[in-house]
C-alpha cells in the first residue's frame, strides 16, 4: 500500500502496538488482558507494518521465521508444565517464585502469546507476500 | 516373593523377543553356528515348561501375572493348563529345531539375521498367544503372530508372488483378528472379566441369550480365518511362498493351530449347542475333504503338504464340533501327532530341495540310498500320517474312531467323512514316502546329497518322538493327551490310549477300511489327479481369484467414493459442512421437542440498544453490499458491535479479544481476496444464492433456538464459585479468566495453542503452494 502518511506513521504506531501488547500480556494475570489478546495485538502490528513497508521488512525485523516464534512459544508452554516433573507434581502444576512475583503460569502465558503472534504473523506475511506479485 | 517369581516367569516367556533383538548380531558374528546358539533360547524354554508337566497333569494349572493397566482391570496374566502347556511345548520344541534348521538352510543368505529375528519374534508371539489368560493379551499376541507371519511369508519380498501371499495372509487373518477383538470385548461385557480361565467357567453366557450367537460367530470367524477353514483357506497354500522352515513352523503346530487353539480353549464355554456343532462340523468336514482332495492333485511337494495341513485343520475343527470327551481325546492326540509328523515332513521336503534342487514329485525318485537319513525321517513322519502302529498317528486315529457310532445319521456322516478324509491323507502320505525315495533314481538339477546335521536333526528327532511313544504310551496319555482333553471338555477326561484292540469292534473296522482306502488312493493317484485336473477346467472360479476380485473391488469402491466425496469444489464442501451443521443443530431440537419458551427480556440500557442496532445494520450491509470488500468490512462492523455488547455485559476480556479478532479478520479476509484474485463482485446465480441463504438462515436460527433453550435451564454455578474463591488463593491472580486459561485449565489451553500452531502451518502450506499461472 503506497500511502506516505501510513509509511511515516507506521513505525510509531507499530512500536506503540507492540509495547501495548507486551503490557497487556504482563498485566493479564490481575487485570483484563493476557497472552492470547496480547499475541493478537502484536499480530495486528505485524499486519500494519507489513502493509506499510512490505513483508520483507517485517521478516527482517522478526529475525527468525514467524512460525519459529510460534514453535518457541509451544516449547515454552511445555517447559513451564515440565517444571512440575522436578517436584513430582502433576503436569502443569503452578510453581511460584518467592512473594508470588512470577510463576510458571506466567511463562505459560508468554508461550501462548508467542504462538498466537507467530502463527497469525506467518499467515499474514504469506498473504501479503502474494499481494505484491498479484 | 510371588511377584518376583511372576516377573521371572514372564521374562522367561518373553525370552524369544530378547533373543530376536540379538539375532542379527549373532547371525553376523557366528556364521554357521548362529542357529545352534539361538536355539538355546527355545530349548531352555522347553526345559522350563517341562518342569511344569507333572503338576499340570495332576490338575494343578500354573498361573502367574503382573498388573498391566490396573485402572482398566488389565493384567498381563498367564495360565498354564494341559492344553496351553502342550501347545507351548511343541511351539518351543519345534521352534528350536526350526531355528537350527534355518541357520543351515539360509546359510550365506544376506538377510539370515533378519529372518531369524522375525522367526524368534513369531515364536514369542505364539507362546504368548497360547499361554495368555487375558483376552486382551491373547488378542495382542494374536495380532503379533499375524504381523510377524506376514513378514515371514513375504521374506523373499523381491518376488511378486511372495508379496501377494503375505498380503493375502495378513488381510484374511487380520479380518479374523478384528473378529476376535469384537468377540472378546463382547465376552468381557457379558462376563465382566478379562480372564479367560474365569470366563470359561462362568455360566452367565448361555443364560444371557442374545449374546451367545454373536460371540460364537465372532470367535468362529476368528478361528476359521487363522486356521484356514473354507472359505478362508486360500492364504495357507499360498503361504508356501515362504522359505521352507517357515512353512514347516507355521503349518505344523503354530500359526494355523492358533484358531484350533482358540476353539479348544473356549470350548467349555461355547461348545455343545446345535449352532456350535453344526457350524464346526460342516465347515470342518468340508475343509477336510476339500484339502485332502486338492492335496492329491498337487505335484509340488510343499503345496501338497500345505493342502494336507488345510485338511488336518478341518479334521480338528470337525472333531471339536462333534464334542464330548472322546472327541477331545482325539483332538489332543491328533494335534500332537500332526505337529510332529507335519513339521518333520516339511523339513524333509526342504532338505530334498536343498539336496536335489527340486521339490517336484514327478522329478524325484530313488533317493533312498543317497539321502538315507532324510528317508528314515520321512518314513517315520509319513507312516505316522498314514496311521501305522505303533506311531503317534495311529493312536490319534484310534482315538478318533473310538468315538464313532452308527447311532444317528449325523454320526454316520461324521464317521464317513473321517474315514474318507483320513484315507485321502493316507494316500498323500504314501505318495510323499514312496515317490521321491523308491524306484529308479531320476536325474535332478543338483547331484543328490544328504544335508548337514542341522538339516536332518529336526525331522529325525520329530520322527523318533513319534516312535518313542511306544515305550511310554501310558505316561503319554496321562501327562499330555489326558490334560489337553480335560481342558477342552471342561472336566476330567480319562485317557485310555493303548495298543490293545478287539478285532471285531467298529473302530478297528474303520481303521482297516481307512488303510485300505488310503492304499487305493495312492494306487490310483495319477488317475485321481488327472480327474481333478479335468474338473478344474470347468471350475475356473477359485476362492483365490475371488480374493483378488474382492480386493480390487474394495480399491475400486474406494476410488469411486473418493472421487464422489472429494470433488475439489470448495463451495460444495462448504455446503456439505454447513448442511451437516444444520442437521446436527436441528435434529435433536426437533426430535426431543426442545422448543424454548419466549424469553423474558430484561430491560436494555440505551447503549445496549445502540450496539444491537449497530450489529443489525452491519448484518444488513453484509447481505446487501454490492462489493465483496464492502461485505467484509460490514462483517467487521457487526463483529465490533458484538464486542461492545460483551463489554457492556461485564466481560472486558471477551470484548477486548473480540474487537482485535474482528480487526484481524477484516485484514486477513481482505488479503485473501486480493491473494486469490477474486473479482470485486460476487457473481452467484440465483439458485446458489437461495441455497446458501437458506442454509445460513437455518444454521443461525437453529443455533439461536438452542442457545435460548440452554439459557432457560437452571445455571449450575459451582464451578464458577470455585474459580472465584480460589483464583487468588491457589493461583495468585485476580483476573479469573486468565487464571482459568493459564492455570486451572492449562492443559486445555496447551491443546488449543497446539491447534493454533498446526492451523498456522497448514495455512502456510496451502498459501505457499505453487500454482500454475492462469492466463487472464
Amino acid at each position: 500500500m503506497n500511502s506516505l502518511i501510513l509509511r511515516t506513521a507506521a513505525p510509531f504506531i507499530v512500536t506503540v502496538m507492540v509495547l501495548f501488547s507486551l503490557a497487556v500480556l504482563l498485566r493479564g494475570h490481575n487485570h483484563p488482558g493476557g497472552g492470547f489478546i496480547g499475541g493478537l495485538i502484536a499480530a495486528a502490528a505485524v499486519a500494519v507494518y507489513g502493509m506499510s513497508h512490505g513483508e520483507a521488512a517485517v521478516r527482517r525485523l522478526l529475525r527468525v521465521d514467524a512460525l519459529a516464534w510460534a514453535g518457541i512459544g509451544l516449547l515454552l508452554a511445555l517447559a513451564s508444565g515440565l517444571v512440575s516433573a522436578v517436584t513430582d507434581d502433576p503436569f502443569l502444576t503452578g510453581h511460584w517464585l518467592p512473594w508470588n512475583l512470577f510463576g510458571t503460569p506466567g511463562l505459560f502465558d508468554i508461550g501462548v502469546y508467542l504462538i498466537v503472534f507467530g502463527a497469525l504473523s506467518a499467515i499474514l506475511l504469506a498473504l501479503e507476500d502474494g499481494e505484491g506479485e498479484a | 516373593m510371588t511377584l518376583d517369581f511372576d516377573a521371572f516367569a514372564i521374562l522367561l516367556l518373553l525370552a524369544p523377543f530378547f533373543a530376536a533383538l540379538l539375532a542379527p548380531l549373532v547371525a553376523h558374528e557366528l556364521g554357521r553356528a548362529a542357529g545352534w546358539v539361538l536355539a538355546i533360547v527355545p530349548a531352555g524354554q522347553v526345559v522350563a515348561l517341562y518342569t511344569l508337566l507333572g503338576g499340570v497333569a495332576a490338575g494343578r494349572p500354573a498361573t502367574f501375572g503382573i498388573d498391566w493397566v490396573p485402572a482398566l482391570d488389565l493384567r498381563l496374566s498367564f495360565y498354564i493348563d494341559g492344553l496351553s502347556l502342550t501347545f507351548a511345548l511343541l511351539i518351543a520344541g519345534i521352534g528350536a529345531a526350526i531355528v537350527v534348521y534355518s541357520g543351515a538352510y539360509l546359510a550365506g543368505h544376506p538377510h539370515r539375521g533378519r529372518f531369524m529375528a522375525i522367526l524368534l519374534l513369531f515364536m514369542g508371539a505364539m507362546e504368548g498367544l497360547v499361554l495368555s489368560d487375558s483376552i486382551v493379551s491373547l488378542f495382542t499376541f494374536w495380532e503379533l503372530t499375524a504381523v510377524t507371519s506376514f513378514l515371514l511369508i513375504g521374506f523373499e519380498h523381491e518376488r511378486m508372488a511372495a508379496r501377494r501371499a503375505a498380503t493375502q495372509a495378513l488381510v484374511i487373518t487380520g479380518l479374523g483378528g478384528l473378529s476376535l477383538l469384537a468377540g472378546g470385548v463382547l465376552l468381557h461385557l457379558i462376563s465382566g472379566t478379562w480372564q479367560i480361565s474365569a470366563v470359561a467357567s462362568s455360566p452367565t453366557l448361555r443364560q444371557s441369550g442374545w449374546a451367545y450367537p454373536w460371540i460364537l460367530g465372532f470367535i468362529v470367524v476368528a478361528a476359521f480365518t487363522k486356521s484356514a477353514q473354507i472359505p478362508f483357506h486360500v492364504w495357507l497354500p499360498n503361504a508356501m511362498e515362504a522359505p521352507t522352515p517357515v512353512s514347516a513352523y507355521l503349518h505344523s503346530a503354530t500359526m494355523v493351530q492358533a484358531g484350533v487353539y482358540l476353539l479348544a480353549r473356549l470350548s467349555p464355554l461355547l461348545a455343545g449347542t446345535p449352532a456350535w456343532m453344526i457350524t464346526l462340523s460342516v465347515f470342518g468336514g468340508a475343509t477336510l475333504l476339500w484339502g485332502a482332495l486338492i492335496a492329491l492333485r498337487q505335484t509340488d511337494l510343499k503345496r501338497m503338504l500345505a493342502h494336507t495341513t488345510v485338511a488336518s485343520l478341518g479334521l480338528l475343527t470337525l472333531l471339536l464340533g462333534i464334542g464330548g470327551p472322546q472327541a477331545a481325546l482325539a483332538v489332543a492326540a491328533y494335534f500332537v501327532a500332526h505337529a510332529l509328523y507335519k513339521g518333520g515332513l516339511f523339513l524333509v521336503v526342504g532338505t530334498l530341495e536343498h539336496g536335489t534342487g527340486t521339490r517336484d514329485l514327478a522329478a524325484l525318485g530313488g533317493l533312498r540310498d543317497h539321502m538315507t537319513i532324510s528317508f528314515i525321517a520321512a518314513a517315520l513322519g509319513a507312516l505316522s500320517m498314514f496311521g501305522v502302529p505303533p506311531l503317534l498317528g495311529y493312536l490319534a486315529k484310534e482315538a478318533m474312531f473310538a468315538g464313532a457310532s452308527l447311532a444317528t445319521p449325523a454320526t454316520i456322516v461324521a464317521g464317513a467323512v473321517l474315514v474318507i478324509g483320513n484315507a485321502l491323507l493316507g494316500g498323500v502320505a504314501l505318495a510323499i514316502l514312496i515317490r521321491p525315495f523308491m524306484g529308479a533314481l531320476k536325474p535332478t538339477p543338483l547331484p543328490p546329497h544328504e544335508g548337514p546335521l542341522a538339516l536332518w536333526i529336526g525331522p529325525v528327532l520329530f520322527g523318533l518322538a513319534g516312535l518313542g511313544v511306544v515305550f511310554a504310551v501310558g505316561a503319554y496319555g496321562e501327562t499330555i493327551v489326558g490334560p489337553i482333553a480335560s481342558a477342552i471338555a471342561g472336566g476330567k477326561v480319562d485317557p485310555h490310549l493303548g495298543y490293545t484292540v478287539s478285532l471285531a469292534s467298529l473302530p478297528f473296522g474303520l481303521s482297516v477300511l481307512t488303510w485300505g482306502l488310503g492304499i487305493l488312493a495312492y494306487w490310483q493317484l495319477d488317475r485321481i489327479r488327472a480327474g481333478l485336473i479335468a474338473v478344474e477346467r470347468y471350475f475356473t472360479w477359485t476362492a483365490d481369484r475371488s480374493f483378488d476380485w474382492l480386493m480390487f473391488g474394495v480399491i475400486r469402491f474406494a476410488g469411486v467414493l473418493t472421487r464422489t466425496l472429494q470433488h475439489g469444489r470448495l463451495e460444495l464442501y462448504l455446503v456439505a459442512i454447513f448442511a451437516a451443521v444444520a442437521l446436527t443443530l436441528l435434529a435433536p431440537a426437533v426430535m426431543l421437542h426442545l422448543g424454548p419458551a419466549m424469553p423474558a427480556l430484561a430491560p436494555l440500557r440505551p447503549q445496549e440498544w445502540g450496539a444491537i442496532a449497530l450489529a443489525i445494520a452491519g448484518l444488513a450491509a453484509v447481505v446487501l453490499a454490492p462489493t465483496r470488500l464492502g461485505a467484509i468490512v460490514a462483517l467487521g462492523v457487526q463483529g465490533l458491535a458484538l464486542g461492545l455488547i460483551f463489554i457492556f455485559l461485564g466481560a472486558p476480556d471477551l470484548g477486548f479479544t473480540q474487537l482485535v479478532i474482528e480487526v484481524l479478520s477484516v485484514v486477513i479476509l481482505a488479503l485473501v481476496m486480493t491473494r486469490l484474485n477474486l473479482g470485486v463482485r460476487d457473481p452467484r446465480p440465483l439458485e446458489d444464492w437461495l441455497r446458501d441463504g437458506s442454509l445460513a438462515l437455518i444454521c443461525g436460527g437453529a443455533l439461536a433456538v438452542i442457545l435460548l433453550r440452554v439459557v432457560e435451564s437452571a445455571f449450575d454455578d459451582r464451578l464458577g464459585r470455585f474459580f472465584i474463591e480460589n483464583s487468588v488463593v491457589l493461583a495468585h491472580g485476580h483476573n479469573i479468566v486468565n487464571v482459568i486459561l493459564v492455570d486451572f485449565r492449562g492443559l486445555d489451553t496447551l491443546g488449543e495453542i497446539s491447534v493454533v500452531l498446526t492451523a498456522g502451518i497448514a495455512a502456510l502450506a496451502l498459501l505457499r503452494r505453487k500454482e500454475p499461472e492462469v492466463p487472464r
